[in-house]
């Protein structure tokens, strides 16, 4: 049987999908994708279902060998370098790794996830109607914990199919949009007027359950203990040392700190991927903005395989390949080594 | 107070979920309405809710804007927290084994000397309790119990620890709680459990639901090792005594 076998791989790599749904009255959080719109490319790049389950690498480097057979994947999310053996190949596009070969991933250059599809999706048991890890619940197949070195997938031979490609729109860039709420009267308008207004950095001890942000302290009206209630991913809280933690899908359910706002889900992916110290913006947005802004990307989710197309001979081509670079991610679009060798491939 | 004629807030979380507000506070009344429209809901969907979430004081309804906007979705909600609370609900009776003080239950002693009273006269008084589930959150069957007698309020400690064990019957505030799994807390330990309230490859997966009533029995630290391999095994070793 083919495997796609793990020979290394940094912490916080795991498997994950669209998340599980309807558990969390138990408080069993949702878990999956960091980056919903990379997991979904990256699987329709291989012709998965868009919320299948791949692996999200994190930000160190990784290698994995196909064995018993060729693997075809697609890679997607935070930009890094990407070789199967001695070639260079590009982001946003799907690719073989022929039986034997390695693919390797580098550390992260901007972002922080990366994901990779494997055509037929990974082989698993689905709890709540999901594969995604979470390790704290003992969740997630075929391993209900982070990867580690030696772990294997049990995938599909690659079909015979041209290697594909997929257009996405160009990133958004600009502040990291919010609305307000539910506790956003614990704070003082002086308090929430120092926290849209400043910069903000994603702390270096941020993980799946949250981002911690470093900044001015923000300071409560009555306080920071408040009686639990329910979490959002995207929900910022505010615990007593005033600095922030935007909760993220491995969140707990409930939690007693006071919510200033709630990250957009739409931005909620572009948020994930800022790297720890890089410097962004929050900016709060009306209700009715934020939920035209997620009919869009509903669209433009259900849009996808329509954005993807055969890598033609005639395309391979650096003007071409830039050409669809540029139209599909900002960033590895500075990274013309990456389209030079796939040209060559 | 909260009474059943004041109207929830509906307090924005995001785009994707409304919080339906019925109290800032710890409150019965409060969570007896709270878990009145996760049943009313239950009873009647709204197109578009994909999940509720009961708490001690309000109720989070998670929805796909796709398919309902924030102002549609609140009219149906604040329609629905109309209706009347049942005035008894037939609720689940569980009875939990719990093997208190000892390595089981670490801060019996110094809870009773906190109280100043014995550590016997705190176990007495637990189990004396009648409690409600009224909220299950933070991690996997993690149970928040109303009903605790004041006596036992205490606050928090002051430094929480990283790492209590699955299990654990501890109070904190106003509150006690069943533990299910390995984890953080802050909360005073008085005892283990052998039940877990959630267990993957068992049927039901998760023992209690929001709303139910929990009674705990006290058993010996030879008894809980007996119940907890069996617990391990699959057994649900709690007793259902009415439904």
């Amino acid at each position: 049987m083919t495997r796609l076998v793990i020979s290394s791989i940094g912490p916080v790599s795991s498997v994950q999908d669209g998340g599980r749904h309807g558990a969390q009255r138990y408080g069993l959080t949702q878990s999956g994708a960091m980056d919903r719109l990379a997991l979904a490319a990256a699987n329709c790049l291989v012709g998965n279902a868009s919320f299948s389950a791949c692996v999200e690498v994190g930000p160190f480097s990784a290698t994995f060998t196909a064995r018993e057979g060729a693997v075809r994947v697609a890679l997607t999310g935070a930009p890094r370098s990407a070789d199967i053996g001695s070639r260079s190949v590009a982001f946003e596009t799907s690719m073989t790794i022929a039986e034997g070969e390695t693919l390797t991933l580098g550390f992260v250059r901007g972002g922080a996830f990366s994901y990779l599809a494997i055509e037929g999706g990974i082989a698993g048991e689905p709890m709540f109607g999901s594969l995604a890890v979470n390790a704290r619940a003992g969740l997630g197949s075929p391993y209900p914990r982070p990867l580690q070195g030696g772990d294997e997938f049990h995938v599909k031979a690659a079909s015979v199919a041209a290697e594909r490609r997929i257009e996405l729109p160009a990133p958004v860039a600009g502040p990291i949009r919010l609305v307000m709420g539910p506790q956003d009267d614990e704070f003082a308008d002086d308090a929430k007027a120092l926290f849209l207004d400043s910069e903000w950095k994603i702390s270096a001890t941020s993980d799946r359950m949250g981002y911690r942000l470093e900044g001015p302290v923000i300071r409560h009206l009555h306080g920071h203990n408040i009686v639990s209630d329910g979490t959002v991913a995207g929900s910022i809280q505010v615990p007593g040392n005033g600095a922030p933690i935007v909760l993220m899908p491995d969140r707990g359910t409930s939690g007693g700190y006071p919510k200033i706002a709630t990250v957009i889900s739409v931005d909620l992916g572009r948020f994930a991927q800022i790297p720890a110290g890089t410097g962004f913006r929050f900016k709060a947005i009306g209700m009715a903005e934020a939920q035209a802004e997620l009919r869009k990307f509903a669209d433009l989710l259900r849009g996808l395989p329509d954005r993807v197309s055969a890598i033609e001979t005639s395309d391979l081509n650096i003007e071409a390949l830039h050409h669809a670079n540029v139209a599909g991610s900002a960033v590895s679009a500075h990274d013309a080594s990456t389209w030079h060798v796939v040209a060559t491939d | 107070m909260v009474t059943d004629s004041v109207p929830p807030r509906l307090l924005p979380s995001g785009d994707s979920a409304i919080t339906v507000e019925f109290s800032r506070h710890i409150d019965d009344a409060a969570n007896r309405r709270v878990l009145a429209l996760d049943r009313a809901l239950a009873d009647s969907p709204i197109a578009g809710v994909t999940e509720s979430v009961p708490t001690y004081r309000s109720l989070l309804v998670h929805y796909d804007p796709v398919q309902i906007g924030f102002e549609a979705l609140g009219e149906k909600l604040l329609a629905l927290a109309e209706r009347p609370v049942a005035a008894a609900v037939k609720a689940r009776h569980w009875r939990l084994p719990v093997a208190y003080g000892g390595e089981n239950g670490i801060d019996l002693e110094d809870v009773a000397t906190a109280l100043s009273t014995t550590p016997d006269d705190i176990v007495a008084r637990h189990v004396a309790g009648h409690y409600r589930v009224a909220m299950i959150g933070f991690t996997p069957g993690w149970s928040y119990l109303s009903g605790l007698e004041p006596f036992l309020h205490m606050p928090r400690r002051q430094n929480p620890r990283l790492l209590t064990p699955a299990g654990t019957i501890s109070i904190g505030g106003v509150q006690t709680g069943v533990q299910c799994l390995a984890g953080p807390s802050g909360w005073h330990l008085l005892g283990r459990t052998p039940v877990r309230t959630y267990q993957l490859h068992r049927e039901p997966i998760f023992l209690l639901e929001p709303g139910d009533a929990v009674t705990f029995v006290p058993i010996d630290a030879r008894t809980f090792a007996e119940q907890d391999r069996a617990a391990e095994a699959g057994e649900i070793v709690a007793e259902l005594i009415a439904s």
